[in-house]
């Protein structure tokens, strides 16, 4: 970890803020006991599953049950008229049926459901269910959805939300003129875990309900709001969550299994098969965008104009907080004086799209940062060159007029990559035969290196940390300290979700760092304490962590005001480390002695400081609180014969402001990157009509470890001063930056143009 | 039908199963061994990786019926010759390493990384990438999981 200027925090005890101490969940999760989702059992327990729409848009003409409910093993058959309270749901929108009503806008859409004593009867007893559609032509493209000749999907139309930004003179000119056209194809978070849950009715009217999520309260929300219930009556407790990325910030499985719990009397168990996972959350939006940047001989940003198209597909979900992100970041790192960016968000009948991580950001900078490789082409700069150029710094006004308060080291971050040392061009192994592991195509044999050319290429991200435009964002944390069996815990209880990003692991540690105690319990995250807000936009560490570190203080206050009767003494000058209470003389008590059988506690609700909506006209305000910053360098080799691309190494440097556990940290980086990557090359959705032509693992691909090359890492630490600790949030800035420099190594290597990701072989070989 | 099979050393019965149901099912499902994980279930994660009399197989591709009378092996045996309540030392190396996130593909990489080991106990980088291509992560991007392979076969030597 490199340039900190932060003063260190004092380590109160073993295992603190900027140590890396094991994940408290590690063991479970090695042995095969950690409990997730998928793996919840009851004795009794029935098996739920959904019938879906196959078709993208249709009407629903009649549904008949009969030989459903006849299916011996089948407890309950339902559809939209047993909702008993609200028919919608939606994360910002509540315009998604719970259950289809009399339309489906996407293939996959849920229009009933089945609890059974076996999944298999379950599934039989579906397909069973008869349902005649009005089969309709779909809407399938976002631009076109917009058009005024357009069927209207919903009663408001098919803008879901257009994000304007306007600054300068509207008609500028410049020396330089760079431009293109660029698509960013519809992407899958893939999680490994599917959605599941388990569904426990309480036998007085409410239900209890066990599910791998994002963010709890919201789901609690939602599912009272369906069931008819207040939130007394509808608990949720988070399960094991096999990674997220997004992807289950939307409901999916738990009204439904709720329904079957509460209508059967039993518990209900949901686990989506891949194939119905693919169907069962929204994926990253797929854009098209135009882009022209406007620079003096010098390459120094003039203008920008830019129009980008989000493609929402049927349901809102979280789409106007991503044209949110994509409009206000999308134009890059850059100081651009004169800007006229549009970014609209459309519905169609394609799957519903969301949140995924790097939100907005990811599709924006493939064409940014391509745009920037065509400016510096054109002034005769290297790629880097042109970033320094341009590159935000501290005090910067980013495109929305806000000024950027704490580090943005962009030309550090470019130039840290460029003075990096390039991997060699060795392909033989040991005994000097060609290694095809290092080469495109791999074990395939399809090259000894005849055709091959190596590229680099760079690129930059920053994107917003936790939730902006105005959104009151905050987390709860509920801290206590008291004496078990004669040693000092502390428990710690947030609703955070733990996705697999070792949140767990930064609330003990902020825990030892504030009240000196190693022994840190994690209770179970569940809705019996506030809202921690989501598992998103980079913010727990910050968010939740902040609210962690509030609630530390206020125990810790307790406990020094305690001390400080009992020694005589003034708080001042006490400190709390190691299990004890000290002043400076050197006289202590021990924590044990101190509390004897009384339990300090206090639970803290924590805000950072506030955002505020950007202007309708000119996406002008003080949008985002803080700003992650990122840059990749990557290495390919590309059979330019064959289309097959080897990523030889990817570098990166990210400013994380301060590691609070470094190991995690540099854990993120590598995955975030390796799932940009994917977008570059090999990850998309692939629609035919509104349909998905290839919802398994067999056909989307996501990298395995020989399409993974080793990974580089500087992490910078300049701490922001307006947040806890001065962190800045990690988990999504490398997925943003590494896909861009992916795109622009197979430019390097191949002289193409290649405005579409992914890379498909046939785009590198023009046989398209 | 009744499917008969030695579990971690462990004779286990499962009645009343139906013939369409996978080995990873019935471990899971019907004798509470619920880490293999199901991921895909169809072969292409590797997160259900169990031995099948010594080879290792993905239990979701195999049916149920095909491992009666057969001995497996899985994440939740791997250290059955060692003593109670501690790891395996490649279970160790991943915890330590920081090779475990959501965690979902462990008990798969456990298992192809115990069976790479104990054929090679020095594998370099390419062979332990090639001996663990069948097994996806999303999380990791796999550094760390090299890096856990290294720690353990550097112990178990």
């Amino acid at each position: 970890m490199t340039g900190s200027t932060t003063e260190r925090t004092r380590v109160g005890a073993p295992g603190g803020v900027g140590e890396s101490p094991l994940r408290p969940d590690g063991i479970l999760k090695v042995t095969g006991e950690f409990a997730y989702g998928s793996d919840l059992w009851m004795d009794d327990m029935l098996w739920g599953v959904t019938l879906r729409s196959p078709h993208p848009y249709a009407r629903i003409v009649r549904v008949d049950l009969t030989e459903a409910l006849r299916t011996a093993g089948v407890f309950a058959v339902l559809t939209h008229d047993d909702v008993p309270g609200s028919k919608f749901f939606g994360l910002e929108h509540q315009d998604q049926p719970v259950l289809a009503i009399d339309t489906v806008r996407y293939q996959g859409e849920p229009v009933a459901l089945v609890a059974a004593d076996h999944p298999e009867t379950a599934h039989r007893a579906a397909q069973k269910i008869v349902v005649e559609y009005d089969v309709l032509e779909p809407v399938t493209d976002a631009r076109t959805a917009l058009l005024p000749d357009a069927p209207r999907l919903h009663p408001g139309g098919n803008l879901v939300r257009h994000v304007k930004v306007r600054t300068g003179n509207p008609h500028p000119t410049a020396e330089i003129v760079v431009s293109g056209d660029y698509e960013v194809g519809m992407q899958d978070q893939a999680f490994l875990g599917p959605e599941s849950g388990l569904a426990v009715p309480d036998g007085t009217g409410g239900v209890d309900l066990y599910v791998a999520t994002q963010w709890l309260h919201v789901d609690q929300r939602q599912v009272c709001a369906a069931l008819g219930l207040g939130p007394d009556r509808v608990r949720l407790q988070l399960a094991g969550v096999g990674g997220a990325f997004g992807g289950r910030e939307d409901l999916s499985m738990h009204v439904h299994g709720c329904l079957l719990a509460l209508h059967t009397g039993k518990p209900v168990k949901m686990v989506y098969n891949r194939e119905e996972s693919f169907f069962g959350h929204v994926h990253r939006h797929p854009a098209s965008m135009h882009y022209e940047y406007g620079a003096d001989r010098d390459g120094k940003l003039v203008y920008a104009r830019a129009t980008v198209h989000l493609d929402g597909g049927a349901y809102a979900s979280s789409t106007p907080a991503v044209v949110g992100n994509a409009g206000t970041m999308g134009l890059g790192p850059y100081e651009i004086p004169n800007i006229a960016m549009d970014c609209y968000g459309a519905y169609t009948n394609n799957p519903p799209c969301g949140a995924m991580r790097g939100f907005g950001s990811v599709q924006t900078a493939f064409a940014v940062e391509a745009v920037m490789d065509k400016l510096a082409a054109a002034v005769g700069v290297d790629p880097v060159e042109i970033r320094v150029r341009n590159g935000f710094s501290e005090g910067s006004r980013a495109p929305t007029g806000q000024v950027i308060d704490s580090a943005a080291p962009v030309a550090e971050l470019v130039e840290r990559l460029r003075a990096m040392p390039l991997p060699g061009l060795d392909r033989l192994d040991q005994r000097g035969q060609v290694d095809l592991r290092r080469l495109p195509g791999g074990v395939a044999n399809t090259t000894h290196g005849e055709g091959v050319r190596r590229g680099v290429g760079y690129a930059v991200a920053y994107k917003n940390v936790a939730f902006s435009e105005g959104f009151d964002d905050y987390s709860t944390a509920r801290v206590r300290l008291g004496i078990v069996g004669h040693e000092p815990v502390v428990t710690v209880h947030t609703a955070a979700a733990e996705v697999g990003q070792g949140l767990v692991t930064i609330e003990q540690q902020i825990c030892r760092t504030e009240l000196g105690v190693e022994s840190v319990v994690v209770a179970p995250k569940d809705t019996q304490v506030g809202s921690a807000g989501s598992s998103s936009a980079s913010r727990q560490t910050y968010v939740t962590g902040g609210a962690v570190k509030a609630a530390c203080e206020s125990v810790r206050r307790m406990v020094l005001a305690r001390a400080a009767e009992r020694l005589g003494t003034d708080e001042a000058g006490l400190r709390l480390e190691d299990g004890a209470v000290s002043d400076r003389t050197g006289a202590a008590i021990t924590l044990v002695d101190l509390l004897g059988t009384d339990v300090v506690e206090d639970t803290v609700e924590w805000r950072h400081r506030p955002t505020y909506p950007i202007d309708p006209e000119t996406g002008q305000g003080d949008a985002h609180v803080q700003y992650a910053f990122a840059a990749h360098r990557a290495v390919v080799d590309v059979d330019v014969e064959l289309g097959l691309v080897k990523v030889v190494e990817l570098a990166c440097t990210q400013d994380v402001g301060r590691a609070l556990n470094p190991s995690a940290v540099v854990g993120q980086i590598q995955g975030g990157s390796t799932q940009g990557m994917g977008l570059a090359l090999m990850e998309e959705i692939q629609i035919v009509e509104g349909r998905i032509t290839n919802p398994s693992f067999t056909d989307y691909l996501i990298p395995t470890i020989l399409d993974t090359p080793p990974m580089p890492i500087e992490v910078l630490e300049y701490a922001d001063p307006h947040a806890p600790y001065g962190l800045r949030g990690v988990g999504e800035a490398p997925t943003i930056s590494s896909g861009p420099a992916v795109a622009a190594a197979v430019r390097a290597a191949t002289g193409l143009d290649l405005r579409r990701v992914p890379i498909r072989p046939e785009d590198v070989t023009g046989t398209r | 039908m009744r499917v008969t099979i030695t579990v971690n050393g462990e004779r286990r019965e499962a009645d009343d199963v139906w013939e369409g149901e996978s080995l990873l099912y019935v471990l899971r499902e019907r004798m509470g061994l619920s880490g293999s994980k199901n991921a895909c279930e169809q072969g292409e994660c590797g997160s259900c990786t169990v031995y099948l009399d010594d080879v290792t197989c993905c239990a979701c591709l195999v049916a149920a019926g095909q491992a009666d009378g057969r001995r497996v092996d899985t994440v939740e045996g791997l250290n059955q010759h060692g003593s109670e309540g501690e790891l395996h030392p490649v279970q160790q190396a991943f915890v330590e390493a920081g090779a475990v996130q959501c965690g979902f593909c462990t008990p798969g990489l456990l298992v192809a990384t115990h069976d790479l080991l104990a054929r090679d106990p020095d594998p370099d980088d390419s062979e332990i990438r090639e001996a663990l291509a069948g097994n996806l992560c999303r999380c990791t991007g796999y550094e760390k999981i090299i890096d856990a392979v290294r720690l353990a076969a550097e112990r178990l030597r």
